[in-house]
C-alpha cells in the first residue's frame, strides 16, 4: 500500500474517531458512536499493517493481536459493572506502559531519526523524553489508582511531609536529566537520564495518587484518562504520525474536560484535589472549635416497613444513590422497588450528583445494568427544583452529596459544593449503615432535620425488606 | 406503680373529638400506662367502646368514675367546673387549658392541687416540640374544614370548566392569614381547583403561599409584622390603613373569603367590615375561622351561619370538631407524643421535669403552684435574622452544560497573554516539520473540546472507555517498530533489532488488551442503556 493511501486511511479513522465521540453524546446514538470507533480503529491498523510493516513482521503482529485481543475480550465480558472504575484505570495504566515501551523502542531505533538535522534531532529527542515520561506517570498513577478501586490499597491519603518539596525536587531532577539526555551523542550515554527520569516518574504517579482519597476518585480516573491520551498524542510526535497526534489529542482533551467538570462538581479547583488532602486539613479545626454549626434536632430511624408505608404513600419519589449502593450492589434491588411503585402509579426518579460512585458516571452505568430507564434517571441540574414537589427522596449511600451545609454554612469545608437538595422534599430518608460522617469528615444536618428518617443497616438487605414489604 | 390513664366523653355541647383513639391505646400501654375510657367517650368520633377494649383499654361506665380512678387525665376542652369538681387531689390534667382566657378554671384547678400540662402553651417554636403541637394539628384540620364548608355554601364549582352546557369560571378565594389554618386552606382550595390567594402580615411566609398553589398578595406599606413565637403582632395605624384598602379590593372580587387572623391573648382583628360584605357579588360565602375570639368580620356571629347582603358568612368555632375522626386521631397522636417525653423510663409514670424547654412551657400548674406564664425559653425566637447566611456566591455557578459562563475578562486577558508567548517561542525555534505536527495537535485539541462538551452526564462512564479503547491507537507505534528496516543504516550493535523487536511485541499485545477490552466493554455498557 502506497504511503498516500495510508495517509488518506488515516484521515478516515480520525473522522471516524470525532464522529464516535460525538456519538456518545446521547443514549441513542451512542450505539453508533461505539461502532465508529470499532471501524476507524481496524482501518487504523490495517492501513498501518499493510503499508508500514515489512511482510516478515506479519507473524509477530498477529500473534501479539491474537493474545491481547483474547485477554481483552475475557475481561470485558467478566467485569462486573460495579468494578468499571478499576478496569478503565487498568487500562489506562496499559496505555502508560506502551507509550513508555514505544518511547524506548524509538529511541534505540537508529531508524527513526535517521536524515534529520540538529534541531529535529533535539526536537525528535524531546519529544520521547516527554512522551516516556507522560506514559510512566500515567502507568504507575493507574496502577495506584487500580488499588485504590478495587480495595486492594486503602482509600485514604497518604500525605507524606512536605509532599509539595518532594515533587518539585523530582520536578527540578527530571528537567536536568532531560537537559543530559539531549546532550548525550550515543544511545548508550542517554539511556541513563532516560532510565532515571522514568524512575522519578513512575514514583511521582504512584505519590501523587496515593495523596488522593477515595471521594476523589472520579477526578483521578479521568485526569489519568486525559494523561492517556496525552501519552498518545507525545508518542506521535515522536514517530510524525498525525493520526496518533489527533487521537491524543481528542482523548486528551476529552479527560480534562471531564476533569473539569467533576472538579466543577465538587466546587473545587483542580489544583487542589491533585494536590490532595481534602478532609485532613480543612475538616479537622472545623469540627473541633465549634466553628461550624453543631446540628440541632433529633435523628429518627425508621424500620423498612415504616420505609415501605412512606414509599406506597408518597404520589412523586426521587432516589439518589450513591457509593454505598454500588459497594452493597443494591442496583438490583433497587429496579425491583422502582417497578414496583411505578406499577402503582407513582412517579419515580433518579437524581445523580456528577461526583456520585468512583468515576464520572459510575451510577448512571449501575442502574443501566439493572435496566432502569435511562429517561427517568436525571442529572443533579435538572431535578434539584423538583424536590419540593416531592413527597419522599429516598438517599442510598450517599452522605457529602446530599449535605445541607455546602449551601447553608459558609464555614463549612464544602461550602460551595453543589448539592442535591434533598431536604427540600416532604420527607427524606437517608439509608446509611451507621451515624459516621462522610468522605469530607463533616457531620451532616439533613439527619437531623425534622422531616428526615434514617434507616439503618446495608443498603442491600434493607432495600430487599422494603421490596418484601411493598409486596405485602 | 403503673399510673392511670383516662379518657373522659367530652362535655362541652357540640364536641365530638375524644383525647386518645384504640389505635394509641398499645402505645401508652407500652410506655407502661393503664388506660381506662369512659363509656360512649368515642362515639361521636366513630370510635365505639368495643374498638377499645379491643385495644386494651378498660371501660368504665360513668364520668365520675373515671375522673375518680385517674392518676391522669387526657382531655380536649378545657373542664368544667363539675369536672374539676371530680377530678382527684393531687391529679394531672392534660388538655386544652387556655390559662389566659380562663382564669377561674386555673384557680379552681389550683385549689385541687392539680398538676396541669396546658398543649395550647407548648413553645411550638421548639423543633422538637411539633410533635406535641396540637395547635398546629387542629389548625390544618379547620383549615381543610374551612374550604369544605365555604365550597358546601357556595352555589357554583371551584374549578373552572368548559363543558357542552358553557363555561363556568374557576372560583376565586381569598385567604386572610397564613398560619397553619390559613396555609391548609390554601392548599385544599387550590387542589379544588379555585384561584388563591392569600395575604399575612409576615412578609416571610410568602414563599409557602406560593409553594401551595397561591398567590401573595402584598400590602403596600413597609413593616415587620412577626411577633415573638411565629405569630403575628398588632399593627401600625398606616398599616392597617394599607391594608384595609387591599382587604376592599379583594372583596370586590373574591368569591370566597376565608378569614383566620389571630393575635395571641387579644381579640380578633376586623378585617372586613360590612361596608365590605355589601360590595360582595351575592352568593359569596366568608368562613370566619376566627369566631370564637370574635371574628374577622364584622357581621360574624359565632357558632353561626347567616346570611347578610347575600353573603354567607360561617362562624362555627367546631371546624375541627366537625372532623371528629380526623382529629380526635391527630389530637390523640400528639399526646401520645407528650406523654412520651413525660415518660422517658418507660415505666408508667411521668416526671414533669423543668429543666426541658418544651415541658417547662406546657406545664401550666404544679402540684397546685401557678407557673404561668412561663419564663422565656433559651432559644431565642426563631432566630430569623441569622437564618439566611451569605450563599457563597460560587454556588450557582456553572449549572448545567455546555461552554458555560463567558470567562472573567482578567482570567481571559491572562490566558491570551500566556498563550501568545508560549506561540511566538515556538514559532522562533521549532523546525518547520514539527510545526505542521503541532498545528494539528492544537486544532485537534479543539475538536476533542467541543465534541465533549455536548456528551450528557449518564454516559460519562462510557465515554471514558471508548476513549480508553481509542487511546490504543498507539499501537500504530509499535507496528512501524516490529520490523525495523536495519538495512537502511549502516551495521547497528548486534542485539538492538531483537531489543526492539520484543518491545513492540509486547506493546502490540498490551494495547490489544485494552483495544479490544475497551471497545467491548463499552458496547456491553451502552446495551444496558434502554428506554
Amino acid at each position: 500500500m502506497s504511503s498516500s493511501m495510508v495517509t488518506v486511511s488515516y484521515i478516515a479513522a480520525t473522522i471516524l474517531f470525532i464522529l464516535s465521540l460525538g456519538g456518545l453524546s446521547n443514549p441513542e446514538t451512542s450505539r453508533r458512536g461505539n461502532l465508529y470507533g470499532m471501524v476507524g480503529m481496524a482501518i487504523a491498523v490495517l492501513a498501518t499493517v499493510a503499508g508500514r510493516v515489512a511482510p516478515a513482521g506479519l507473524g509477530w503482529v498477529a500473534g501479539a493481536l491474537a493474545v491481547g485481543g483474547t485477554v481483552g475480550l475475557y475481561l470485558a465480558r467478566t467485569v462486573k459493572m460495579t468494578q468499571m472504575p478499576e478496569l478503565v484505570a487498568f487500562m489506562h495504566s496499559l496505555v502508560g506502559l506502551v507509550a513508555m515501551l514505544v518511547g524506548y523502542a524509538s529511541y534505540i531505533d537508529p531508524t527513526a531519526s535517521a536524515g534529520m538535522s540538529g534541531a529535529e534531532i533535539t526536537i525528535h529527542h524531546m519529544e520521547i523524553y516527554v512522551g516516556v515520561l507522560i506514559g510512566a506517570v500515567t502507568l504507575s498513577g493507574s496502577v495506584i489508582a487500580f488499588g485504590k478501586l478495587s480495595g486492594r490499597i486503602g482509600g485514604k491519603p497518604l500525605l507524606l511531609p512536605a509532599r509539595h518539596w518532594l515533587n518539585l525536587a523530582g520536578l527540578l531532577v527530571v528537567i536536568y536529566f532531560g537537559y543530559a539526555f539531549m546532550r548525550a551523542h550515543s544511545v548508550e550515554t542517554g539511556m541513563t537520564p532516560l532510565v532515571v527520569m522514568s524512575v522519578i516518574a513512575l514514583a511521582f504517579g504512584i505519590h501523587m495518587v496515593m495523596a488522593i482519597g477515595g471521594a476523589d476518585m472520579p477526578v483521578v480516573v479521568s485526569m489519568l484518562n486525559s494523561y492517556s491520551g496525552w501519552a498518545a498524542a507525545a508518542t506521535g510526535f515522536m514517530l510524525s504520525n498525525d493520526l496518533l497526534i489527533v487521537t491524543g489529542a481528542l482523548v486528551g482533551s476529552s479527560g480534562a474536560i471531564l476533569s473539569y467538570i467533576m472538579c466543577r462538581a465538587m466546587n473545587r479547583n483542580f489544583i487542589s484535589v491533585i494536590a490532595g488532602g481534602f478532609g485532613g486539613e480543612a475538616a479537622a479545626p472545623a469540627k473541633g472549635d465549634g466553628g461550624a454549626a453543631q446540628p440541632a434536632g433529633e435523628v429518627v430511624s425508621v424500620t423498612a416497613q415504616e420505609t415501605a408505608e412512606m414509599l406506597k404513600e408518597a404520589k412523586s419519589v426521587i432516589i439518589v444513590p450513591g457509593y454505598g449502593m454500588a459497594v452493597a450492589q443494591a442496583q438490583h434491588t433497587v429496579f425491583e422497588i422502582t417497578r414496583r411503585l411505578r406499577e402503582l402509579g407513582k412517579t419515580v426518579r433518579f437524581g445523580i450528583h456528577p461526583v456520585a460512585g468512583r468515576m464520572p458516571g459510575h451510577m448512571n452505568v449501575l442502574l443501566a445494568e439493572a435496566k432502569v430507564p435511562y429517561d427517568i434517571v436525571l442529572e443533579m441540574d435538572e431535578i434539584n427544583d423538583d424536590f419540593p414537589d416531592t413527597d419522599v427522596a429516598m438517599v442510598i449511600g450517599a452522605n457529602d452529596i446530599v449535605n445541607p451545609s455546602a449551601l447553608e454554612d459558609p464555614a463549612s469545608p464544602i461550602a460551595g459544593m453543589p448539592v442535591l437538595e434533598v431536604w427540600k422534599a416532604h420527607h427524606s430518608i437517608v439509608m446509611k449503615r451507621s451515624m459516621a460522617s462522610g468522605y469530607a469528615g463533616v457531620d451532616n444536618p439533613l439527619f437531623y432535620k425534622e422531616n428526615n428518617r434514617m434507616l439503618f443497616g446495608d443498603a442491600k438487605k434493607m432495600l430487599d425488606e422494603v421490596n418484601a414489604a411493598l409486596k405485602g | 406503680m403503673a399510673q392511670v390513664i383516662g379518657v373522659p366523653k367530652e362535655t362541652f355541647p357540640g364536641e365530638k373529638r375524644v383525647a386518645t383513639v384504640p389505635e394509641a391505646v398499645p402505645k401508652l400501654a407500652k410506655l407502661g400506662f393503664r388506660v381506662i375510657v369512659q363509656a360512649g367517650a368515642g362515639e361521636a368520633a366513630n370510635f365505639n367502646d368495643e374498638a377499645y377494649r379491643a385495644a386494651g383499654a378498660a371501660v368504665v361506665p360513668t364520668a365520675s368514675d373515671l375522673w375518680a380512678q385517674s392518676d391522669i387525665v387526657f382531655k380536649v376542652r378545657p373542664p368544667t367546673a363539675a369536672e374539676v369538681g371530680l377530678m382527684r387531689e393531687g391529679g394531672t390534667l392534660i388538655g386544652f387549658v387556655w390559662p389566659a382566657q380562663n382564669p377561674d378554671l386555673m384557680q379552681r384547678l389550683a385549689a385541687r392541687k392539680a398538676t396541669v400540662l396546658a398543649i395550647d402553651a407548648l413553645p411550638r417554636q421548639l423543633s422538637r416540640a411539633q410533635k406535641m403541637d396540637a395547635l398546629t394539628s387542629m389548625a390544618s384540620i379547620s383549615g381543610y374544614r374551612a374550604v369544605i364548608e365555604a365550597a358546601n355554601a357556595f352555589g357554583r364549582f371551584f374549578n373552572g370548566q368548559v363543558t357542552a352546557a358553557g363555561k363556568v369560571p374557576p372560583a376565586k378565594v381569598f385567604i386572610a392569614g397564613a398560619g397553619v389554618a390559613g396555609l391548609a386552606a390554601i392548599g385544599t382550595a387550590a387542589n379544588l381547583g379555585a384561584i388563591v390567594r392569600a395575604n399575612d402580615t409576615r412578609a416571610e411566609v410568602a414563599d409557602q403561599v406560593v409553594s401551595l398553589g397561591g398567590e401573595f398578595v402584598k400590602v403596600d406599606y413597609e413593616e415587620e409584622g412577626s411577633g415573638g413565637g411565629g405569630y403575628a403582632k398588632v399593627m401600625s395605624e398606616g398599616f392597617q390603613a394599607a391594608q384595609r384598602q387591599m382587604y376592599a379590593t379583594q372583596a370586590r372580587e373574591a368569591d370566597i373569603i376565608i378569614t383566620t387572623a389571630l393575635i395571641p391573648g387579644k381579640p380578633a382583628p376586623k378585617l372586613i367590615s360590612a361596608e365590605m360584605v355589601r360590595s360582595m357579588k351575592p352568593g359569596s360565602v366568608i368562613v370566619d375561622m376566627a369566631a370564637e375570639q370574635g371574628g374577622n368580620c364584622e357581621l360574624t356571629e359565632p357558632g353561626e351561619a347567616v346570611v347578610r347582603h347575600g353573603v354567607t358568612i360561617i362562624g362555627y368555632t367546631d371546624l375541627a370538631s366537625r372532623l371528629a375522626g380526623q382529629s380526635s386521631t391527630l389530637y390523640s397522636n400528639n399526646l401520645l407524643r407528650l406523654a412520651e417525653e413525660l415518660c422517658k423510663a418507660k415505666d408508667g409514670t411521668i416526671n414533669v421535669n423543668f429543666d426541658d424547654d418544651a415541658i417547662r412551657g406546657l406545664t401550666v400548674i404544679k402540684e397546685g403552684t401557678v407557673t404561668w406564664p412561663p419564663p422565656p425559653p433559651k432559644l431565642p425566637p426563631a432566630a430569623k435574622p441569622a437564618a439566611k447566611p451569605a450563599v457563597p456566591a460560587a454556588a450557582p455557578k456553572g449549572h448545567g452544560h455546555g461552554a458555560g459562563e463567558p470567562m472573567a475578562v482578567g482570567t481571559l486577558v491572562t490566558m491570551f497573554i500566556v498563550a501568545a508567548v508560549l506561540f511566538l517561542l515556538i514559532g522562533a525555534y521549532a523546525p518547520a516539520a514539527f510545526l505542521g505536527h503541532f498545528t494539528v495537535f492544537v486544532l485537534a485539541c479543539f475538536v476533542g473540546y467541543m465534541v465533549v462538551w455536548n456528551v450528557t452526564p449518564a454516559l460519562h462512564t462510557p465515554l471514558m472507555s471508548v476513549t480508553n479503547a481509542i487511546s490504543s491507537i498507539i499501537i500504530i507505534g509499535a507496528l512501524v517498530q516490529i520490523e525495523p528496516l536495519m538495512e537502511a543504516i549502516g551495521a547497528p550493535p548486534i542485539m538492538r533489532p531483537q531489543i526492539i523487536r520484543w518491545l513492540a511485541v509486547g506493546g502490540i499485545a498490551l494495547t490489544a488488551i485494552n483495544m479490544f477490552g475497551g471497545f467491548a466493554v463499552t458496547q456491553r455498557m451502552l446495551s444496558m442503556f434502554r428506554k
